[in-house]
């Protein structure tokens, strides 16, 4: 049955903020995660709880403490540089901004994605195959993106910097895909768009994705698996079957019962009226 | 008449000449966000070790290629500074000029070296052509230079590594993540814009016949001013006309420099000019924003 190979292991991985301090924080407690090679995991989780956190650490921005250990594909990464672990992994990111660079033209931006993780030379980076396959890529979106291949990404709006975002992250086929409330930031129109491509390009190219939300009826409506988080612990994990089955008032009494805390609207914001 | 060819002459020869530390400064300020210091000392450890080699006999060609490659090497250890020690941009790059200062004096063992009668790269193409070494033989030198110079930064600027480093100022949490070493693309600008910076050294000290220790006070703000004034007069887009605006700016800055003197701008005050031009420059979208009553976030210290 198991032909969902594992792809990234985390055992033991936690992560302690400011360190010795009266404010320190303990954002990631003793993290344990196998991540098949099919798996599309929705995280969920409050404000604070560790999601930003967890994915800081798988894609590199910073180590876990010691003891901790992440492999991807059997390979220990744990020490890898983020721009070398690029190689494995790809990021979408909550605000827009940070996953485009405005004073370069899409097709540039689209050319530094194609290299993602790939060592890069004295090759002139944009050529006519190259705009060629950015235009195909861009105009199923729908977004008019396609006939504005030579504009400065700064002057896009939210929406089709994003979108741009998820297809630079994706057009170089990477073997796990990460994103961090990627749609928190959009209108409910774009929003849609954005989380419909993003699950056609997951699905075209099963790629491995781990996809933060705060909204419940997107972690239950996308991927095979859901898991959430709470004071930087993985307190739900839900697989494939049970996952179907699941309603917004399931995960609530999950919730409560994993954490033995209340589940309370305002100080959890798990429970999301749009869409 | 005379005197406007002149001064045309002169602004075109100077401007292309200090068009090299122009693209020096704007590749780490403007491509890069660094902002790099460094080039006070480049561009007189430049003129220091061209002169010197020429003085010791050595071909004024090859003590030009020494100069950039000393520039180079400064930028190097700025860069390393910041990347490797985690010494703020600001800070590696004083470090860096004061050290100079130093280095340069023993580079040349006085304040000066002289090389008016020695060969320089201009008067050896002079010869070459078999002409006198003139204002128009070092115009048509410098635009010979710009264009290969030009064509270099236009063709790099574009490869695969030339783009990550264009991106590496723009947002370099995008470039990690997309597995490009920030560190990797700031060493290699700030190196680069060194090495342009004291080839300006260079070629400036064999034209004016001597090299002096104090020939770099001011270059990072003519610099800028010179970007200041290619962006805003041509605004350019894309990276190529960037590169001819930087250019321009500095031709422009220079005949309003040469004007200015004319005029009886005393020579002394042509320092406290440009940064008063340049802190001009800079506070004008400031006052804009102020004057229409838009919200401006705290002074940035760092
Ligand atoms: N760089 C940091 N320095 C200090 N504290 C941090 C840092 N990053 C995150 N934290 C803290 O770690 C906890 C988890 O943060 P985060 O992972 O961003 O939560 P989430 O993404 O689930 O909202 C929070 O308490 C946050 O304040
Ligand atoms: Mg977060």
């Amino acid at each position: 049955m198991d032909k969902n190979q594992s792809l990234m292991k985390l055992s033991k991985v936690s992560k302690v903020f400011l360190k010795g301090s009266v404010d320190e924080v303990t954002a990631l407690d003793n993290i344990r995660l196998d991540v098949g090679a099919e798996d599309f995991i929705t995280v969920i989780g409050s404000n604070g709880a560790g999601k930003t956190t967890l994915l800081n650490v798988i894609s590199g921005v910073y180590p876990p403490e010691k003891g901790g250990k992440i492999t991807i594909n059997g390979q220990d990464v744990t020490r890898l540089s983020e721009h070398k672990r690029a190689r494995y992994v790809s990021r979408v990111y909550q605000n827009p901004h940070i996953g485009t660079a405005a004073k370069m033209t899409v097709e540039e931006n689209m050319s530094l994605a194609m290299l993602h993780g790939q060592s890069r030379g004295l090759r002139i980076a944009t050529n006519k195959k190259y705009r060629e396959l950015f235009r195909s890529v861009l105009a199923p979106l729908g977004l008019g993106l396609e006939d504005r291949i030579s504009a400065l990404v700064g002057t896009l709006s939210g929406g089709q910097r994003q979108a741009l975002s998820l297809v630079m992250a994706t057009i170089s086929k990477p073997s796990l895909l990460l994103l961090d409330e990627h749609v928190a930031t959009l209108d409910p129109k774009t929003n849609r768009i954005v989380l419909e491509l993003s699950e056609m390009i997951v699905q075209k190219e099963k790629m491995t994705t781990i996809m933060v939300t705060h909204n419940m009826k997107h972690a239950l409506r996308y991927g095979n698996r859901l898991t959430m988080m709470h004071k930087g612990k993985i307190i739900v994990d839900i697989h494939q079957e049970k996952k179907s089955n699941l309603s917004v008032n399931d995960l609530v009494v999950a919730f409560e019962h994993a954490s033995g805390e209340r589940f309370s609207d305002d100080s959890i914001m798990l429970r999301n009226a749009d869409s | 008449m005379d005197y406007v060819i002149n001064l045309l002459s002169v602004s075109l020869y100077e401007g292309l000449a200090y068009g090299f530390v122009t693209l020096g400064v704007y590749i780490t300020f403007r491509v890069l966000a660094f902002p790099d210091l460094t080039v006070d000392g480049s561009f007189p450890l430049g003129g220091a070790v061209a002169a010197t080699l020429i003085v010791s006999g050595v071909n004024p060609w090859l003590a030009t290629l020494v100069a950039f490659i000393a520039g180079i090497c400064a930028g190097l250890a700025t860069s390393l500074l910041n990347t490797k020690l985690r010494i703020n941009a600001l800070l590696a790059g004083i470090l860096m000029m004061v050290s100079l200062y130093s280095i340069n004096l023993a580079i040349m063992g006085r304040s000066n070296v002289s090389v008016l009668r020695n060969a320089t790269v201009f008067k050896q193409t002079a010869q070459l052509f078999g002409i006198k070494s003139t204002t128009i033989l070092s115009i048509i030198f410098m635009v010979v230079l710009t264009i290969v110079i030009l064509g270099i930064l236009n063709w790099f600027l574009r490869t695969e590594i030339g783009l990550a480093l264009r991106a590496t100022g723009d947002n370099g949490q995008m470039v990690r993540g997309l597995g490009v070493s920030t560190d990797m693309t700031t060493i290699i600008g700030v190196s680069l814009s060194n090495g342009l910076v004291a080839l300006a050294g260079g070629l400036i000290a064999q034209k004016q016949g001597f090299s002096d220790v104090g020939m770099g006070i001011g270059m990072i703000v003519m610099g800028l001013a010179s970007v200041i004034i290619g962006e805003r007069l041509f605004r350019p887009r894309g990276i190529t006309t960037i590169l001819f605006a930087v250019i321009g700016g500095s031709l422009v800055y220079r005949l309003f420099l040469g004007i200015a003197l004319r005029l009886g701008l005393p020579p002394n005050n042509l320092k406290l000019s440009t940064a008063l031009l340049v802190i001009i420059a800079l506070a004008i979208p400031y006052i804009q924003k102020k004057v229409r009553g838009e919200w401006m976030p705290p002074a940035k210290r760092m």
